[in-house]
């Protein structure tokens, strides 16, 4: 029995295993070699607007120099930090200057702390807002590599400089595929304003926030570059699945993420030997505008183009993603149709004797979207494909012990039964012995 | 009363002995904060948490104290716990809405609950969509599963051990009231129950992979059995202890006192048939 005391002994003791092991996945995987450090960047607006002072009887830009000075100091060993502008240098009206006004002030990095907030404070409010060339150039600044790379967008105004609209270098930034998510962070409640910074978040996966007070930035920036830290190292595998299951790449268990148009399907194969089983799943993002009730299809189909199961999902309203998944294992004790169906194209089939034929499932990803004519179709929705396959689970037998009335009955009549059976049978035989 | 003793002493070792212990007791990551089934009414103070913007980046809700962070209106905000065969599980989450002035009216919040192969999972009670009026303060949701199954057909849907997604979305809004701040509050808790089928198991539990996958030379044979990657995963579910023998159930109870029974109802058919002439009043 544990007492008090001892339970107290078991609760410090656990503590203490907790805060020297027990830390989040993150922190889990420290000894995984080289790995790349999360990048994050800072784009704020410096156009003539910011001067408005609307933000507790403070200017907007004052603000965020603020925000910013406390975001340097507060900011995690291992994160790389950037920050650039736009609208600070140019005074002069000429659109076509204006509108190349973006630079660099603090580079990737770790940042000298000191340095980063001199070149803060020296901004002032002066041009143009050429969001568009911005994210275009922090993308740039940024570069590409394994992990997620962020970029905090700070305006408090519409671009004044599209084309190239904010909105379409967004999702064309999203489907080069570096892993790029974009957080805006709105200085106004203007509804353009609001408008361009969801639909850029959108584009990217990222968030919009309407931010009235320096507490509030503050806060939402610390947040936004603590998740950098926290979520970078998970990026997936970009691959292209194919039109027809013959030609689909081969995949191997993991994460993958590809691009789908409206009404297209896209195959991919997945090797799976007798005695194992595969799962899949598949999350389609919703990444503009499209109609009002939406769906995804995920099907698993044999090299002969039999529909062995599938997973669907379907919604209306507003959603981020539409996500569906499912289990196959081949037939146990079915050996005749494993090799007949693994000649995946003829070239799959020169396994030894040893090694159990795989069968290549195809798994065709489709969806049902509806899209307003205004909406561009290309790029195509992001797509994550998550692969794994691992142990078939064969079905389980029946228990070994019993319960209820009706085990106690046939318990109780078989005990009754043998008895008198066994009775009967010595007297039997006493009786048999005596005439003897 | 074994794991008692064990844990005695790892309480009395050094923390070396105390990490040992949670290093073999609690092997995934998100399991520490797994470990035990909170009551709801302990639900006292809660700690400030995380949580993430995709199933990828969904941050562990552990059991016991609810996290609390602050978000915007509009954020689709995801959490990931584990659940073991024959725990019912129940999602709660309050979302704390910004000023009524703030606001251009009514909306409606959502929490959707995902297993590990994202797929939708059904809430058997609870709010799970709810309609918060333009003078709200606050609007609570919550979402009590089906109990984890053991074991499911692989063409079936019903929930197995793993990994379970919590999404909480707002679903219907007006637009001007998108990006304004609010506080959000997420708690699990969970009930053990006998799982069912009873003997069923499975391999490996429905945890994703997190990864990124690799696609394969088009005649490659594919290793026989995938190495699984060490490195960050998903929630786990914790496995409780599972050796030869499972435990006291009731079945045990029942299939002892039914042999009890039968010897007994066997001595007496014996007696009835063997002292015919002794036994009262029949001859």
């Amino acid at each position: 029995m544990i007492t008090r005391r001892r339970s107290a002994a078991v609760l410090l003791g656990v503590l203490a295993a907790l805060t020297t092991l027990g830390a989040p996945p993150a922190a889990a995987d420290e000894t995984t070699p080289a790995k790349e450090p999360p990048k994050v960047e800072l784009v704020l607006d410096v156009s003539g607007s910011m001067r408005a002072t609307d933000l507790g009887g403070r200017s907007r830009i004052s603000v965020a120099q603020q925000s910013f000075r406390e975001v340097v100091d507060s900011l995690p060993a291992e994160t790389e930090l950037g920050i650039r502008v736009l609208g600070a240098s140019y005074p002069g009206n000429d659109k076509r200057l204006g509108c190349k006004d973006t630079q660099q002030i603090v580079p990737v990095g770790h940042p000298d702390r000191t340095e980063a907030k001199t070149a803060i404070a020296t901004l002032r409010p002066t041009g143009f807002t050429p969001v568009g060339l911005a994210l275009r150039e922090a993308a740039k600044d940024l570069g590409t590599g394994e992990t997620t790379r962020r970029i905090v967008l700070i305006t408090d105004g519409e671009d004044t400089c599209a084309p190239p609209d904010p909105c379409e270098v967004a999702r064309e930034l999203a489907a080069q595929g570096t892993h790029l998510v974009v957080d805006t962070l709105g200085l106004t409640l203007d509804d353009r304003v609001r408008r361009q910074l969801t639909c850029i978040a959108s584009a990217t996966g990222g968030t919009y926030t309407a931010v009235q007070s320096g507490n509030e930035l503050t806060g939402r920036i610390k947040q936004l570059v603590k998740r950098a830290g926290d979520t970078y190292d998970q990026t997936p595998q970009r691959i292209s699945g194919a039109a027809e299951c013959a030609t689909a790449p081969l995949l191997s268990p993991g994460v993958y993420s590809d691009r789908e148009q409206v009404e297209e399907h896209r195959a991919y194969r997945v090797p799976v030997r007798p005695g194992q089983e595969l799962r899949a799943s598949v999350s389609v993002a919703l990444d503009r505008p499209l109609g009002r009730d939406r769906g995804v299809l995920l099907r698993a189909l044999s090299t002969d183009g039999q529909e062995l199961v599938r997973g669907s999902d379907a919604g209306s309203g507003r959603t981020d993603v539409l996500s569906t998944g499912l289990r196959w294992s081949p037939a146990q004790g079915d050996g005749a149709s494993a090799p007949a169906t693994a000649a995946d194209g003829g070239t799959g089939t020169g396994t030894d004797g040893t090694a159990q034929a795989a069968e290549s499932v195809c798994l065709v990803v489709s969806n049902s979207f509806a899209v307003p004519a205004a909406v561009r179709r290309a790029p195509g929705m992001p797509v994550e494909l998550t692969v794994d396959v691992v142990d078939a689970s064969p079905a389980p037998g029946g228990p070994d012990l019993g319960r209820g009335w009706v085990l106690l009955g046939v318990l109780a009549l078989a005990g009754l039964l043998t008895g008198l059976v066994a009775g009967w049978l010595a007297r039997w035989r006493i009786a048999v012995w005596r005439e003897n | 009363m074994r794991t008692a003793h064990l844990l005695r002493t790892a309480a009395g070792l050094t923390a070396a002995g105390a990490a040992l212990l949670a290093g073999a007791s609690a092997p995934a990551s998100a399991a520490p904060a797994d470990t035990g089934t909170a009551s709801p009414g302990a639900s006292g103070s809660a700690v400030p948490g995380t949580a993430g913007t995709s199933f990828l980046t969904a941050a562990a809700l552990g059991r016991g104290a609810p996290v609390q962070l602050s978000a915007s209106t509009g954020d689709y905000l995801y959490w990931a716990f584990g659940a073991a065969a024959g725990q019912t599980a129940t999602v709660g989450v309050t979302v704390s809405l910004p000023p009524a002035a703030n606001r251009h009216g009514a909306a409606t919040w959502t929490v959707d609950v995902f297993d590990g192969l994202r797929r939708r999972q059904a809430c058997t009670a609870g709010t799970q969509t709810a309609a918060a009026a333009a003078d709200a303060a606050t609007v609570s949701l919550d979402c009590t599963l089906r109990q984890v199954r053991s074991w499911a057909e692989p063409w079936s849907g019903d929930p197995l051990p793993g990994t379970y997604y919590v999404r909480l979305s707002a679903t219907d809004l007006p637009e001007p009231d998108l990006g304004l701040p609010v506080r959000v509050e997420a708690r699990v808790t969970s009930e053990d129950g006998d799982a069912e089928p009873e003997g069923g198991g499975l391999r490996a539990p429905l945890v994703p992979a997190v990864h990124p996958g690799a696609t394969l030379a088009p005649g490659a044979v594919p290793s026989a059995a995938p190495p699984a990657p060490s490195g960050p995963s998903a929630a786990r579910p914790v496995e409780r202890a599972r050796g030869w023998f499972s435990g006291i159930s009731s079945r045990w109870i029942w299939t002892a006192g039914g042999g009890v029974l039968a010897a007994l109802l066997g001595v007496a058919g014996y007696s009835l048939t063997r002292h015919p002439r002794r036994r009262p009043s029949a001859g």
